[in-house]
């Protein structure tokens, strides 16, 4: 019984060293859900994240960060988070960049102007296109910075829950 | 009225200035564009078939082509366009920040003057899909430039100082420069950038002389602005009618409603007229802009003095994929029918080559330039149909519907062509067209608008037509009968414009980065060199010291870097297809050089 006390120990151990990798390589830290608010999810830190079912069935946010993503962001950034010839791949950003650091990019734009490139992104402060789903599109990039979720349209996805609809009715506006 | 002959006496004296003035204009673009040695303009010549009679650069010895020299642009975006040569001068400019180099030709291209204009980077996100330009031109012995932020210049062109320069439109409201502007006659044209920003967009004729703006038609709104004559101007035939745009808007939505004019006009002198097409009408969104949205997705012919058009065609009535009607319009003069007739013809973004009567506007074909086009069964050519001269639109691959996804729509929003542009050959008759095969699906939603932020409502997702994984196709056209005569394939779009020669070798790039030469009759490749980077320029040529150069830029990015980097997936391929197809980014990357071919 020792021996397998002891296994188990090293497995834990080896299994933190592994989470420990994945956190690393999120800049918001261990995407885990561990909250559910009317149908979006948040990790432990209150950072939105996302929720992938064994069947591969999305939430909501996830779901509409693609959609989101794909209309606002692919034009420059690449066709889901990869990046392209004009602007970086997200996917790898978010590795580094925390949720707040990103809405702040979001929000504020980004400037590198210099004597190797020219790379602008621009405010979208008040685009509320952009900004009445900001949260979709930082849920989503997550999931696939991750790894939870592959490229292209997520194939199943959970209903808009009432939250997001009325959300959505509010920002957006008639 | 001693006043009155005086003034007449002046008057006369000014009309002599001004026609000596004029004519000088005009036969110093002229008399560059006539010498075969030289490529003066955009497209070699004003019915833009890029057709260079030079040929000894021909199908022979195409094999043995070597590179000549090289020249490194500094700028990395992507590099779209071709060089001018005017003499011993090449002149040619990079993306944004739109540098203009004057290279010396007796010295391998050693620089005589350089050209960086002050512009606020703030304008490059406002670029839709990177930060191109599509070339200089040359009349009146100035280099025209049109700059990221909308600026046109004047350049003397043996100095590179500045002539006079004026502000074509406004880049906080999202509009943008990103064409080569285009000099006829006395007047230098100029259009914007924007569709997806909802930029109301126009044409605009500056004199040569001094850039005073003669006249400016917009692509949509009451007849004052967009110059319609309601009884002179025509649609197949018929007068448009009072306010024809206003009638196909919802309320005020014609302000916001894109139709933008990045492409590549025509010119016919003896007509004066000049031809181009109108983009997409913003959103993206189909059912946020009830009606035919008139005139986006138009092929225009204005008068080139008085901006008033002829005719006009619209192809797309109430766009619903994005198909931007800006493709270049290829003047053309060959026997349809037993009749010889002076036509135009344009490959449209909707996956149609459209030829028209230039004279009348009369349509004459309209036919899937790719087999893959499914959005339409056929345009109705039965004139006495209520329908006549529309697409009839497949109802399964309608996106009228919003938040649906519509899947397997072919072309994609990248049409299949889209700027870069094609060339014609007399001696074949054949048209050289550079393909996308390309389809997507297409969600739409509700967006709303703010001036300066893009104003598009629509999610896609591409990936390469049914039945194979080649993205892209080199096609020559017969536009008599709307057929191919032969199609090679390649792996990713052709993203590059063509060039037709008396040699009988039609050549174009690829954004791998080949230089290819194939036989103008068959296809068949004769050359092919791996140039540093992806080619999304035209290929051109022209003649020094005795001897043919063939040159291109290569740089990849355009939507084609944005769209191909990371590599399409299918969507619809099911569990177990992994990645699926090529990925631009395992072939090349960015970097802005011209390549110089010449034979040993």
């Amino acid at each position: 019984m020792k021996l397998r006390a002891g296994a188990a120990g090293v497995c834990a151990l080896t299994l933190t060293a592994l989470w420990t990798g994945v956190v690393m390589a999120d800049g918001s830290g261990d995407p885990a859900a561990v909250k559910n608010q009317d149908g979006k999810y948040y990790d432990k830190q209150g950072n939105p994240t996302y929720s992938i079912k064994a069947d591969g069935t999305v939430d909501w946010y996830t779901y509409s960060g693609f959609i989101r993503y794909s209309s606002e962001c692919l034009r420059c950034h690449g066709p889901d988070g990869l990046g392209s010839s004009y602007a970086p791949a997200l996917v790898d950003s978010l590795k580094t960049l925390s949720y707040s650091d990103f809405l702040g990019v979001v929000a504020g734009g980004k400037k590198a102007v210099n004597t190797a490139q020219d790379l602008v992104m621009p405010s979208f402060g008040t685009d509320k296109n952009v900004m009445c789903v900001a949260d979709d599109i930082y849920v989503y990039l997550r999931a696939r910075s991750n790894g939870a979720i592959g490229r292209g349209r997520p194939d199943k996805h959970e209903a808009i829950p009432a939250a997001a609809k009325k959300w959505q009715d509010t920002c957006f506006g008639p | 009225m001693r006043c009155f002959s005086l003034t007449v006496g002046i008057c006369m004296g000014l009309v002599a200035t001004l026609t000596a003035a004029s004519v000088y204009a005009d036969s110093d673009e002229e008399k560059a564009a006539a010498n075969p040695a030289n490529w003066a303009m955009p497209r070699l010549n004003n019915s833009l078939t890029a057709y260079s009679t030079l040929k000894q650069i021909n199908t022979g010895n195409v094999g043995k082509l070597q590179v000549a020299w090289t020249f490194s642009t500094g700028v990395l975006r992507g590099h779209e366009g071709a060089p001018l040569v005017i003499g011993d001068v090449m002149y040619l400019v990079t993306p944004f920040p739109n540098i203009v180099y004057a290279l010396d030709l007796n010295h391998d291209g050693k620089i005589i003057w350089k050209y960086e204009p002050k512009q606020d980077p703030n304008v490059i996100p406002v670029m839709c899909c990177d930060t191109v330009n599509r070339g200089l031109s040359f009349g009146d012995g100035k280099i025209f430039l049109h700059q990221a932020d909308t600026t046109l210049v004047a350049l003397d062109a043996k100095t590179g100082k500045v002539v006079w320069s004026v502000k074509d439109g406004d880049p906080t409201k999202g509009e943008t420069g990103t064409s080569a502007p285009f000099v006829y006659k006395d007047k230098v044209l100029v259009g914007d950038s924007g569709g997806e920003f909802g930029v109301q967009c126009h044409m605009t004729a500056y004199d040569i002389k001094d850039g005073k703006r003669v006249w400016r038609g917009y692509s949509e709104g009451p007849d004052d602005q967009t110059l319609i004559d309601p009884e002179k101007t025509t649609s197949l035939g018929k007068p448009v009618g009072k306010d024809s745009s206003l009638k196909t808007w919802q309320g005020d939505q014609w302000k916001i409603g894109g139709g933008c004019t990045w492409g590549w006009p025509s010119y016919d002198p003896q007509l004066n007229l000049i031809y181009w097409g109108s983009g997409n009408p913003s959103t993206w969104n189909p059912s946020q802009r009830p009606g035919d949205n008139k005139w986006s997705m138009t092929i225009w012919a204005r008068d080139l003095d008085t901006g008033v058009p002829k005719w006009v065609y619209q192809m797309t009535p109430h766009d619903q994929w994005d198909y931007d009607g800006v493709n270049e319009m290829i003047l053309t003069d060959q026997r349809i029918n037993g009749r010889e007739r002076k036509l135009v013809s344009h490959f449209d973004r909707n996956g149609l080559g459209y030829t028209l009567d230039r004279v009348t506007g009369e349509l004459l074909v309209a036919q899937k330039y790719d087999p893959a086009v499914n959005w339409t069964s056929g345009v109705d050519m039965n004139k006495n149909s209520a329908n006549y001269g529309r697409p009839t639109v497949v109802e399964r691959y309608s996106t009228e519907t919003p938040d649906v996804n519509h899947t397997g729509i072919c072309p994609a929003a990248l049409g299949t062509k889209d700027e870069q542009p094609a060339a014609y050959s007399p001696e074949t008759q054949l048209f050289y067209v550079p393909t996308n095969h390309v389809c997507m699906d297409y969600e739409p939603f509700k967006v709303s608008y703010t001036a300066g932020q893009p104003y598009v409502g629509a999610t896609l997702s591409m990936y390469p037509a049914p039945g194979g994984n080649n993205m892209g196709n080199f096609i020559a056209w017969d536009g008599k009968t709307g057929k191919i005569v032969w199609s090679d394939p390649e792996l990713f779009s052709v993203w590059s414009g063509a060039l037709a020669t008396a040699g009988g070798v039609v050549f174009y790039g690829t954004l791998e980065g080949y230089l290819k030469a194939v036989d103008a009759k068959t296809g068949k490749l004769l050359y092919k060199f791996k140039t540093p980077s992806g080619i999304i320029g035209n290929v051109m040529t022209y003649e020094h010291g005795g001897k043919q150069y063939v040159a291109v830029l290569s740089g990849v990015g355009g939507w084609a870097g944005i769209g191909l980097a990371a590599g399409l997936t299918d969507p619809h391929a099911g569990l177990g297809a992994v990645g699926g197809y090529a990925a631009l980014s395992n072939y090349t990357a960015l970097g802005g050089q011209l390549t110089v071919f010449t034979l040993p």
